[in-house]
């Protein structure tokens, strides 16, 4: 929008000025960061050159390891090595028992019923967990860039749940990085095949990792991706590939005897590479002698692929449903995408272009894909592209409603409506003078509330005492870009308001956040004030760079010059504060100069929106200049 | 401009039941373009807040009015109609009604005959298509007989889902 842009001399956004940002794949088996560099997304590598990051903690009384080190000491140390730990982000003790025989860890509950692993330097949370790798990822960045993060994009399957996306946000929140956004995975290899650029149509992306399958399909259409629809299977996987060979080594075996953790976890290995080989061999002869099983033979592709035949069938059965899902025809996909490691199975690649009718595309490396898509949106979102066009469009992955009478679920949004979202549903009390109410708020498609999952209970209180069904009760379910919910409650005959937010069953509490934080700060031995005051810092740079480019921006078109220059002024006083060591003084500025520019916020978005209805006027207008 | 403009207002759409649906996605995507959260990832709070509020605005108004029966009823709001939750309905589409259903059923019963499913959708989408054009009509000349007609818009509109559901059941989605 060249003619709106108004700069003044000086103002120019110095290039060296570029923000720190990176897309962070957050993956079951392995992990990636990725950044924008002199115009290309790749993904960053360690000392050692190596690009992915085996998702794997291991605690000992010495310290945390993360990584390659970590799992190499998984068989011998599975007890306090955790892996594959994407499977219990925001899951409950009680699904992890269900999970149960393939997990060597013990577990114990915490507080908010949240699982906690035992191992021998105390008990952690899976979104601890999270977090080192999250930290060990971080570190790498800031070495490779020189410099801190202003911004990480996290990538997390389409199917995620509400409580396992909080859960993702919370290990940033105590790995102490800035979430721009939560994207979700098969959206994140769409960007990085260009296919934003590529005109308009539908895209599936297949999307087969180590623990989870995701399906998306996605419109695009003038520079807006749409999600159309989303489906899959969160707990399917190249792990069960995995699974599937080790049953038939020990099968082929003849050993009978229940296998203990280390037994599986070595076996698994080997079938992993097994799998792996498979991929450009036809067979693959096995000499496996360990821990009591022996098995010397031969397995080939025919016999893998009916291994694994039933696992891909149920990948394509949810492609199906979510094709349907999107209210299209197989015809109108123009583009599939394969994502994940899981991808390379030869079987996978010949049924899913039997299914699309179509050869997919394949030719980015499908283990880093994400990662470099997510790269691409955080450069965006960072501000490093102010005049990239691309937008993404989510929608909700799972429905979500209210516990009614008699057990059942009742849906208030639906799933793949477009999100941030947010609907009302009218209760009433059924008892005279009744005060109180409980809530309980849901997330699935099923009919009983026994098959849905459980994200919070919450009592409304405070209802003024009415006869029984006088009083009415407005539940308000709010979905923000992210997918996260927060819900809260109100009494709309009287006005009462009784509001309340709602963090998910096997979230982490607030006060267990803080708590984590302030003992990883006494671990990293820094000074909680100076912290503050460097966070303060942060913040009050941020809105005093949001607010400037604002001005620079719009400020001539929209405000009067004394509002101009009191603004101004006021930006200039904060940068002052700033320089400071007061932390309490800065964010009490910052938070005046936010609430002094909240006019001239809400002006410059009616200006964008006139500017959206006026589109092809000044599209035009761009042209001519 | 303020959150108070009614949902065809937003999209500067004429308000009328007939809607060009392409207009309206064009309008959805400019406007989304304009005022999405992710515009505004390293704005201040309060554009975030509001960029939050103005994308839930602009979400909920193209949803109302992409699909017939909720922008039916959402005309009918707009004229200050509010709809019943148990409306009294004229016995003759009852008992139409309730043949359908069995129609329906019988067809689940006797092994699910796809074809014999389609041509019951086919019947039913013929059915509500006279329905709205009729609604249509009445919108202007007479209030009361749009919102009956909307009452029947529901029942048809339930049914159609089943009608739905009972396809993806056959087919084993």
């Amino acid at each position: 929008m060249a003619l709106l842009q108004i700069t003044e001399p000086g103002q120019a956004v110095d290039p060296h000025q570029r923000k720190r940002a990176a897309g962070i794949d957050l993956g079951t088996t392995n992990s990636l960061i990725a950044s924008v560099r002199a115009g290309v997304a790749e993904t960053l590598a360690d000392e050692q050159g190596r690009h992915m990051l085996p998702s794997v903690v291991r605690y000992t009384s010495s310290g945390i390891v993360v990584g390659d080190e970590a799992l190499a000491e998984a068989v011998n140390d599975s007890m306090n090595t955790v892996v594959s730990v994407k499977r219990l982000m925001g899951r409950g003790l009680k699904d992890i028992t269900t999970l149960g025989d393939q997990l060597p860890y013990r577990f114990s509950a915490s507080e908010s019923g949240m699982p906690r692993i035992e191992t021998v330097s105390g008990n952690v949370t899976p979104v601890e967990v999270s977090a080192e790798i999250l930290r060990s990822l971080v570190d790498r960045a800031s070495a490779t860039l020189a410099g801190d993060l202003d911004g990480v994009v996290i990538t997390v399957p389409a199917y995620f749940d509400d409580a396992q996306r909080q859960a993702t946000k919370d290990a940033a929140r105590l790995a102490g990085v800035n979430i721009l956004r939560l994207l979700n995975e098969p959206t994140a290899a769409a960007i990085a095949y260009g296919l934003d650029s590529g005109g308009e149509g539908v895209i599936a992306i297949y999307d087969l990792g180590g623990g989870t399958f995701d399906i998306s399909l996605l419109r695009l259409r003038k520079g807006v991706f749409e999600v159309l629809a989303t489906g899959g299977n969160s707990a399917l996987g190249g792990d069960d590939f995995d699974r599937a060979i080790a049953a038939w080594i020990v099968e082929q075996s003849g050993y009978a005897k229940p296998l203990a953790s280390e037994q599986l976890r070595g076996l698994l290995m080997a079938s992993r590479s097994i799998k792996e080989g498979l991929t450009d061999n036809p067979r693959i002869d096995i000499d496996f002698d360990r821990d009591g099983v022996q098995f010397k033979g031969t397995l080939d592709r025919a016999t893998f692929d009916d291994l694994v035949a039933p696992l891909i069938d149920a990948s394509i059965k949810a492609c199906l449903r979510a094709v349907r899902d999107a209210g299209i025809e197989l015809g109108e996909i123009h583009n599939v995408v394969l994502v994940g490691g899981s991808t390379r199975v030869p079987q996978v690649i010949d049924k899913v272009a039997e299914y699309f009718g179509k050869a997919p595309l394949n030719t980015v490396d499908p283990d880093k894909v994400v990662a470099v898509g997510a790269a691409v949106q955080a450069n965006v979102l960072v501000g490093n592209k102010p005049d990239d066009e691309m937008l993404l469009l989510d929608v909700l992955p799972l429905s979500l409603g209210l516990e009614t009478v008699g057990g059942l679920a009742e849906k208030v949004i639906s799933r793949n409506t477009a999100i941030p979202a947010v609907r009302a549903q009218e209760f009433t009390t059924y008892k005279d003078g009744q005060t109180a109410m409980l809530i309980h708020v849901l997330q699935g498609e099923r009919e009983l509330v026994t098959d849905c999952r459980s994200l919070a209970r919450f009592e409304l209180t405070g209802i003024p005492p009415m006869v029984a069904g006088a009083a009415k009760i407005e539940v308000m379910f709010n979905v923000d870009a992210d997918g996260l919910l927060s819900v809260s409650a109100r009494e709309t005959s009287t006005g009462t308001q009784a509001g309340i937010e709602v963090k998910p069953s096997y979230g982490l509490t607030d006060e267990e956040i803080t708590s984590m934080l302030q003992a990883s700060f006494e671990h990293a031995t820094k000074d909680a004030d100076q912290r503050s005051l460097m966070e303060a810092r942060v913040e009050s740079g941020r809105v005093i760079e949001a607010l400037g480019n604002a001005l620079a921006e719009d400020g001539v078109a929209l405000l009067k010059k004394s509002d101009i220059q009191a603004l101004q002024q006021a930006i200039e006083e904060l940068g002052r504060v700033s320089e400071g060591e007061d932390h309490l003084a800065i964010s009490e500025g910052t938070e005046l100069l936010g609430r002094a520019s909240e006019e001239f916020a809400s002006l410059r978005m009616d200006a964008a929106v006139r500017k959206a209805l006026a589109g092809r006027n000044i599209a035009e207008v761009d042209k001519e200049v | 401009m303020n959150f108070n403009k009614n949902y065809f207002e937003i999209f500067d759409l004429p308000v009328d039941y007939a809607v060009d649906l392409k207009l309206l996605d064009d309008r959805f995507l400019d406007l989304q373009k304009q005022v999405h959260p992710d515009r505004f990832a390293a704005g201040t709070d309060h554009e975030k807040r509001l960029a939050m509020q103005w994308a839930t605005l602009v979400n909920t108004a193209n949803e109302t009015l992409r699909a017939s029966l909720p922008r039916a009823i959402y005309l009918l709001g707009l004229r200050g109609v509010e709809l019943e939750t148990n409306p009294t309905l004229p016995p003759g589409f009852l008992m139409e009604q309730i043949d359908l259903r069995e129609q329906l059923e019988s067809i689940e019963e006797g092994d699910g005959n796809l074809e014999e499913l389609d041509s019951f959708r086919r019947k039913m989408q013929q059915e509500i298509n006279e329905v709205q054009a009729e609604f249509k009509e009445a919108l202007d000349e007479d209030i009361d007989k749009a919102e009956r007609l909307v009452y029947q818009l529901q029942f048809l509109s339930k049914l159609m889902t089943s009608a739905n559901r009972l396809e993806e059941k056959l087919l084993d989605y």
